[in-house]
């Protein structure tokens, strides 16, 4: 009886958003007469940072201070429409949305701005600080709070812009089957190392190597912050959670967490991340979404190191110590595999 | 049913209250006395979303009688700022990225503090050991388990 180190290895494609309906969300953006910008959508903050990453997207978007940016968002009846958090879609499709309300918004203060300073809007620019000048002569300036009152007051304007991102349905072929359900990818590839007791059939996380390719990280952290978490759930997917151990029966179900499995912060491993960033053509400023993708290639990375381990292949999840232990004595004992 | 008065000090103030039989610490926090900072998520003590500190030992409140807590100091999330300030170990929260979805924030914040009051410069292993009863399902434990190890380091943060 021994345990037995493995190392599995797995790459995943995912793609961001899907095609039902051409999965379009809106949002709409418009100016106070404090100067300071409201993003109006309905699309959910769970905690992975939609409200952080929308704020970003749209106060680069119309050249003003990210602190004069607030998002209003999640409430369906009042917001424009969004079809959801999930699917890795938010940053990517709401944020497709947000940069096109703020990219319109961004056309009727630079109008109202040359208004004010009797210049033509095609001369001016923003300074990222909350003040709009003329192209090579900074002196000749206002803020986009003079601005927000000018329209406001004066010129009876609504500094605002509306936004919406649709990826056009894209109709199965009848002959072959074939269609187009994205238009974005992201990549990863993951090593999981785990040691596989073969006298119990537990199998504990060693380490994760992984890298994840998912567009430009708008917020380096928050991405960070996903694929550690992601990561997390997919261990507990790989190993602990079900809520039908004995899928297609449904008895003993886990009715509460002291049955419903999922790993606790002794059962995780140390994982070395690298996030390669390759700006997606259609992404808001190049970004795809960090979302799902970040559990999926632990599940089958996982399964191969078991297989590495103790060779047993494992197709059914979670893979049990219970599962792992018929399996090593179905086949008359642990026969680990060459490393490399 | 006859209600029991309950005298007990919370985030260092005096609250007097009546309570029913059988209530536990979690509702007479909430419900009576409006400190929604412990959460309630299963209610069965598996989870550690209502954790508090009752004479600065680590509790679950669903699973304390109200009625025990009589005389006695209960500290929750609601009391650790300090005046303006947020708490080392909320400022350590932030910084390194320890909450997603929030809700297990509280529970693992009062698990930190029970363990940073009792042991000021803990090992990553008794971090570990210290939250095993807090289920967080967003973070993967690694950055909460960071920002504890950051704040008992006087929020030095870990490379």
């Amino acid at each position: 009886m021994a345990k037995h180190r493995g190392r599995g290895i797995a790459s995943i494609n995912y793609p961001i958003g899907m095609n039902l309906g051409g999965d379009p969300s809106q949002a709409l953006v418009h100016s106070n007469p404090s100067g300071k910008f409201t993003v109006s959508m309905s699309s959910i903050d769970l905690g992975q940072g939609m409200k952080s990453v929308t704020r970003q997207i749209c106060a680069e978007t119309l050249g003003v201070p990210v602190e004069d940016v607030y998002v209003d968002t999640a409430d369906s009846d009042t917001g424009p429409h969004c079809m959801g958090s999930f699917a890795s879609r938010g940053t990517h499709r709401v944020g497709n949305a947000v940069m096109a309300a703020a990219r319109e918004a961004r056309g009727v203060m630079m109008e109202a701005a040359a208004e004010e300073l009797e210049v033509n809007a095609a001369d001016l620019e923003t300074d990222g600080r909350g003040n709009i000048h003329v192209k090579g002569a900074p002196h000749r300036s206002i803020s986009t709070k003079d601005v927000a009152i000018a329209a406001q007051f004066k010129q009876g304007k609504t500094i605002s812009g509306r936004g919406i991102f649709l990826v056009p349905l894209s109709e199965v072929n009848p002959e072959t089957g074939e269609m187009s359900p994205a238009t974005c990818y992201a990549h990863a590839c993951l090593v999981a190392e785990v040691e596989v007791d073969d006298e119990t059939g537990e199998v504990a996380m060693v380490r994760m190597d992984s890298a994840y390719e998912l567009g430009r990280a708008l917020n380096p952290r928050l991405v960070e912050q996903q694929l550690v978490g992601g990561a997390w759930m997919g261990i507990s997917h790989a190993l602990f959670e079900t809520p039908e151990p004995y899928y297609p029966n449904p008895a003993h179900g886990p009715r509460d967490f002291v049955e419903y499995l999922m790993p606790g912060p002794g059962d995780i491993c140390p994982h070395d991340i690298a996030v390669l960033e390759r700006p997606a053509a259609d992404g808001p400023f190049g970004a795809k979404g960090p979302g799902e993708m970040c559990a999926n290639p632990v599940l089958p990375a996982v399964a191969n190191a078991i297989f590495n381990a103790v060779g047993v292949r494992m197709d059914e999840l979670p893979i049990t110590p219970e599962k792992v232990l018929r399996a090593i004595k179905a086949q008359g004992g642990a026969r680990p595999q060459a490393r490399r | 049913m006859t209600k029991t008065p309950l005298q007990f000090r919370h985030n260092g103030r005096d609250v007097a209250l009546f309570v029913d039989g059988g209530v536990n610490l979690l509702v007479a926090l909430r419900e009576l006395i409006g400190d929604m900072t412990p959460k309630f998520g299963c209610g069965q003590g598996g989870c550690g979303a209502c954790s508090v500190l009752i004479d600065g030992e680590l509790h679950l409140s669903c699973l304390t009688l109200a009625e025990t807590v009589n005389g006695r100091s209960v500290e929750t999330l609601d009391g650790l700022k300090e005046g303006p300030n947020l708490h080392p170990l909320q400022r350590a929260f932030m910084e390194q990225f320890a909450a997603q979805c929030g809700y297990c924030t509280p529970g693992m914040l009062m698990a930190a503090k029970a363990l940073l009051d009792r042991n000021p410069s803990p090992t990553r292993a008794e971090v570990v050991e210290a939250i095993s009863g807090n289920i967080c399902r967003c973070t993967g434990y690694e950055p909460i388990i960071n920002a504890i190890l950051a704040a008992a380091s006087g929020g030095r943060a870990r490379a």
